[in-house]
Parts: C-alpha cells; sequence; structure tokens
C-alpha cells in the first residue's frame, strides 16, 4: 500500500470533500459546490460517488458497488476493484454487511440500517435543469424556495400522457424545503428515501455535493388529485418469485420471450438461497453464485 | 384615493449616459397610461425600472400592496418583489417568446402563475386555463399544444393569457403589439381593451404606435432623450401638442 495515499485520494481533498459532506448534511437537500478533482475514469462513470466514497472510507469498512441494482455489471466491479486496490478495504456483494455501499440508479431492497452509508452517482444534481437552463435563476430559485415550475414539468406529464409519466429522478421536497432530483432512482425506490442510513450524493462534472440525513422526511411532489404512485413491473420476479421488489426485463429470445427479475441480484441470491423460486427459476445451487 | 403605483423622480443611467431621469407620476386604480416617444428616448428603459427588472439609481416606485399599503419596491427585498411580479402585476413582453416558455404546452404556460402561487390541483388548474385561453381566443383544442406550433398573434395572446391569469393589477406592457400585422393588431387590440375593463386592471404601456395609445391609454406621457417632455390626456396630446418634439410626433404618422 505505497502506491496510493489511502483511497486514492490526497488527505487535503478528502478533507475539502467531508467539509461538503457535513455542510450538505446541516442543509438537507441543499447542493454544496465542491472542487470536483479529476479521476482515473470518466465522467458519467461516477466521478462524484467515487469521491464521496473516498473521502468516507475508513480502513475497517467493508464496501459495496451496484450498478442498476447489480453487483456485477461492469461500472459496479471495476468501482469495486479500484478501492479494493487503493484503499485496501474489504468488498462485499451482500447489502447486510457493508457499511458504504455506492449505488448508481437504485436503492437496495433490503433496509439499510443506522450504521450503513449509501452513496448515490449523480448525473445532473440540479432537478429544475431541463426547465431553466441558468444556474444563476436556478439557484435564486432554491433561495428563494420558487419552485412552480417543478410542478409545471408534473402538469405536461399528466397533459400528455394523463398521468404522472416522470418514471425516474422524480423530484422530491426535502424536510419541507429543498426541491431535490434524487439521482435516477426508479420512483418506485423514492419512499425508501426516508431511511436510517445516511444518504450521500456526488455529481463529479456539475461538481455538487448534497445529501439526506438519516430519518429526514422526503415527500416525492404531486398534484391533489394525480397523487404520487411508486410503480413497478406489474409482474413478480421470475428466479425468486418476488413481487415486492423492483424489476428487470430481459428479452430471452427473438420469438417475444422475456422474463422479469429483481435488478437487486443480491436480494434476488438470498431469496433464491431461501428456497423460493420463480415461473422460470431453477433451484439456488452453490456453483451458481 | 390612493394612488396604485406612485412614481416618483426615477432616474437610471447608463455610465454617463441618461436612460431616463426626472420621471414622476401617479397611477390609479383603473387607470391605462401610455408612454410614447421615438426609439432611444428611454420608455422601455423606465417600463423596467417600474417592473423591477432594473434598479433605479435614483427615485421611488411605490406600488399599494395587499398587505400593508404603499410600499416603495426599489428598496422591499428580493423575494417580496418577485411575489409581486407573479401575482398583482404582470408583464407582456413586445416579442413572446420572451415571455412564453416555448417547450411547454399552451395549458402548462398558463397553469405556471397558478402553480407559482401553490395551486396543486391539476383538475382546476386545466379548468383555470381553458377558461383563460378561451378569454383570449385560443380554442379548447390547442390547449396541449406548444407555442412553438402558434402564429405570432395567437402566441402574443397566450402571453396575455399567461399574465392575466392570477389576477393582476397592474399590467406592464412593451409594444404589446409590435411586430404583427395590422388586422391581428386590431383584434389584439380589441381584446386587450375588453380585457382591461372588464378587470378593472390598471396598465403601463410603452409603445411608438400612437394609435395603440389612441385605443386604450387614458393618459399619455411623451418621452424624449430620458426626459418627459409632455403629459396629459391622451386625446388633448394627441390633438393638441403642445411641445415641438410631440407635433413633429403626430405629424409624423402616416395617413392611409
Amino acid at each position: 500500500m505505497s502506491d496510493y495515499n489511502f483511497a486514492y485520494l490526497d488527505e487535503q481533498t478528502k478533507r475539502m470533500i467531508r467539509r461538503a459532506i457535513l455542510k450538505g448534511l446541516a442543509i438537507p437537500g441543499y447542493q454544496v459546490p465542491f472542487a470536483s478533482r479529476e479521476m482515473p475514469m470518466p465522467y458519467g462513470w461516477g466521478t462524484g460517488g467515487v469521491q464521496v466514497s473516498a473521502a468516507v472510507l475508513t480502513p475497517d469498512d467493508t464496501f459495496k458497488v451496484i450498478d442498476q441494482g447489480a453487483d456485477d455489471t461492469t461500472n459496479a466491479v471495476s468501482i469495486r476493484r479500484f478501492f479494493q486496490k487503493t484503499a485496501g478495504v474489504a468488498i462485499t456483494e451482500a447489502t447486510s454487511k457493508a457499511s458504504v455501499i455506492q449505488t448508481r440508479h437504485r436503492i437496495p431492497e433490503e433496509n439499510l440500517r443506522a450504521d450503513q452509508i449509501l452513496v448515490y452517482q449523480v448525473p445532473i444534481p440540479e432537478p429544475l435543469r431541463f426547465l431553466e437552463p441558468s444556474e444563476v435563476e436556478t439557484r435564486k430559485m432554491h433561495a428563494l424556495e420558487e419552485y412552480g415550475l417543478m410542478h409545471v414539468k408534473l402538469y405536461e406529464d399528466i397533459s400528455q400522457h394523463g398521468d404522472i409519466a416522470t418514471a425516474y429522478a422524480y423530484p422530491v421536497k426535502v424536510e419541507g424545503r429543498y426541491v431535490m432530483d434524487p439521482s435516477p432512482i426508479p420512483k418506485f425506490d423514492n419512499p425508501k428515501l426516508e431511511m436510517a442510513g445516511i444518504q450521500l450524493f456526488g455529481a463529479g462534472r456539475e461538481q455538487r455535493i448534497y445529501a439526506i440525513p438519516p430519518y429526514t422526511q422526503v415527500v416525492s411532489l404531486d398534484f391533489d388529485d394525480y397523487p404520487f404512485q411508486p410503480t413497478k413491473a406489474d409482474h413478480a420476479c421470475d428466479l425468486c418469485a418476488a413481487e415486492d421488489s423492483y424489476l428487470d426485463e430481459l428479452i430471452v429470445d427473438d420469438e417475444g420471450g422475456r422474463m422479469f427479475m429483481c435488478s437487486d441480484t443480491d436480494y434476488c441470491a438470498n431469496r433464491r438461497k431461501q428456497g423460493h423460486v420463480g415461473a422460470q427459476g431453477v433451484p439456488y445451487a452453490e456453483d451458481q453464485a | 384615493m390612493t394612488p396604485l403605483l406612485q412614481v416618483e423622480n426615477i432616474a437610471k443611467f447608463y455610465g454617463a449616459r441618461i436612460g431616463c431621469t426626472d420621471v414622476s407620476f401617479d397611477l390609479y386604480p383603473g387607470e391605462v397610461m401610455g408612454i410614447v416617444g421615438e426609439s432611444g428616448s428611454g420608455k422601455s428603459t423606465l417600463l423596467n425600472c417600474l417592473a423591477g427588472h432594473l434598479t433605479p439609481d435614483r427615485g421611488a416606485v411605490r406600488f399599494d400592496t395587499r398587505a400593508d399599503g404603499l410600499r416603495d419596491t426599489v428598496t422591499m427585498s428580493e423575494p417580496e418583489r418577485r411575489m409581486l411580479s407573479r401575482t398583482d402585476w404582470a408583464f407582456v413582453h413586445q416579442h413572446a417568446r420572451d415571455g412564453l416558455r416555448m417547450n411547454v404546452s399552451a395549458g402548462g404556460n398558463v397553469g405556471e402563475r397558478l402553480m407559482a402561487v401553490n395551486a396543486r390541483h391539476y383538475g382546476q388548474i386545466r379548468d383555470k386555463a381553458i377558461d383563460w385561453l378561451g378569454r383570449v381566443e385560443i380554442g379548447e383544442d390547442r390547449i396541449d399544444d406548444r407555442p412553438t406550433a402558434f402564429s405570432g398573434g395567437m402566441q402574443q395572446r397566450l402571453q396575455i393569457a399567461r399574465n392575466l391569469v392570477t389576477g393582476p393589477r397592474l399590467v406592464f406592457m412593451d409594444e404589446p403589439t409590435g411586430g404583427l400585422d395590422v388586422s391581428v393588431q386590431a383584434r389584439l387590440l380589441d381584446l386587450l381593451r375588453g380585457l382591461v375593463r372588464e378587470m378593472n386592471l390598471s396598465a403601463i404601456i410603452v409603445t411608438h404606435d400612437l394609435a395603440v395609445v389612441r385605443l386604450l391609454a387614458d393618459r399619455l406621457m411623451v418621452m424624449k432623450d430620458g426626459h418627459v417632455i409632455e403629459t396629459g390626456l391622451t386625446d388633448q396630446v394627441l390633438d393638441d401638442p403642445q411641445h415641438a418634439y410631440t407635433q413633429l410626433l403626430v405629424s409624423s404618422v402616416l395617413q392611409v
């Protein structure tokens, strides 16, 4: 471990990021600017999340990375290896064993505990961005709590699709003050934003960090006559038969064959270990994992 | 009777150049005031100072707020001023594109001000949008179309609907008929005149078109080089101009 400083970043940088994180926790939902560093990966691959993870990791931590819920995709594997190499921390695929979880686009199905930290990778932290291109103006809107525009987006959804069609990155209001983009998690995950663990959001290219402290009130925006509804595919997991988890749809042949399966691979594997078998699944065997 | 708007010695300078200076007037509820003058005479600068888009270098603009009477909008805090500009004030831009969200449907454009003052019931917002589109003669079937699909005259009418939906008391208009052909202008003026009467609106209209003020304005203010050179009742100023420049202005209108 002489090749790198612990967790890649130098101590001054980590200190700077920790200050931003603390400020973010003190003002839930507020986007704190920070001096984002170049990371050895392209923007859009989680440079913000990696920097936040680097700043919160300690040698005793157990680290888990998920990408769209899965532990075994390229992005997840390479970030996990990165910290294995630069920080020498223990790694795991089990949600319950991890103390720091970096995630892209999902919240694990299993409820997180108070001693766990969830780090999100955020592409565009500004929820108002696609409606108001000016950063000066959006900052002013946040400062003055002028959030009418956010509802214009939802209005447009209903007028065009008959329902609030926004399915991911669904805007939320944190602790009755700041409107926040929860990163592109499916709106199915929005109710889980009120949790026991600490949630940190890092946007590397946009140079913003924000946070939700444990047990903070997080309300998904909606209309009185079109209330917020978390949605998922109307199906059970074909591997583990779970009916309460968020599903991926997989096309399996060119004859219209498809299967639905949990996007959270760890959750699915655990259920199969416990003996649950879905419509297209086979009983769990050790060598498969 | 308290004036709705009390303007006192407003001045705005661009470096050493004068934008407008020494402008004072009172505007009473239900009154429409026209400001005419040639290009560069300071009309738009004055309007932007009154509407809070520019900060004047001198003077006071007092508005009769619902809560605590006359308040100076120049020195009031920004949140208060922005609150006024989306409730009691309306601003109609010369180019509808500046006042509309072009990538949001007509209904969304009208509904935005309602949602900005915490309307959270989709059905009610939509009903109100349909009502207002009807009042400005835009068909209900166009409610989900974007303004990009509208003609210039329709865009301008949509902008007016969007501004008036929250029932403002004071409307600022910057060349509302500029860039429209004459028949569309005539219909728009007709519509504006109706709305102003019906809602008992006060308005300040900046224009270089004397026909517009003849139709709409009760009182007239003529500006040149940043100064007000003549004020009075519209008909009085237009039919019996006193100042040499006003005489020139009135005689410059082309007769068909």
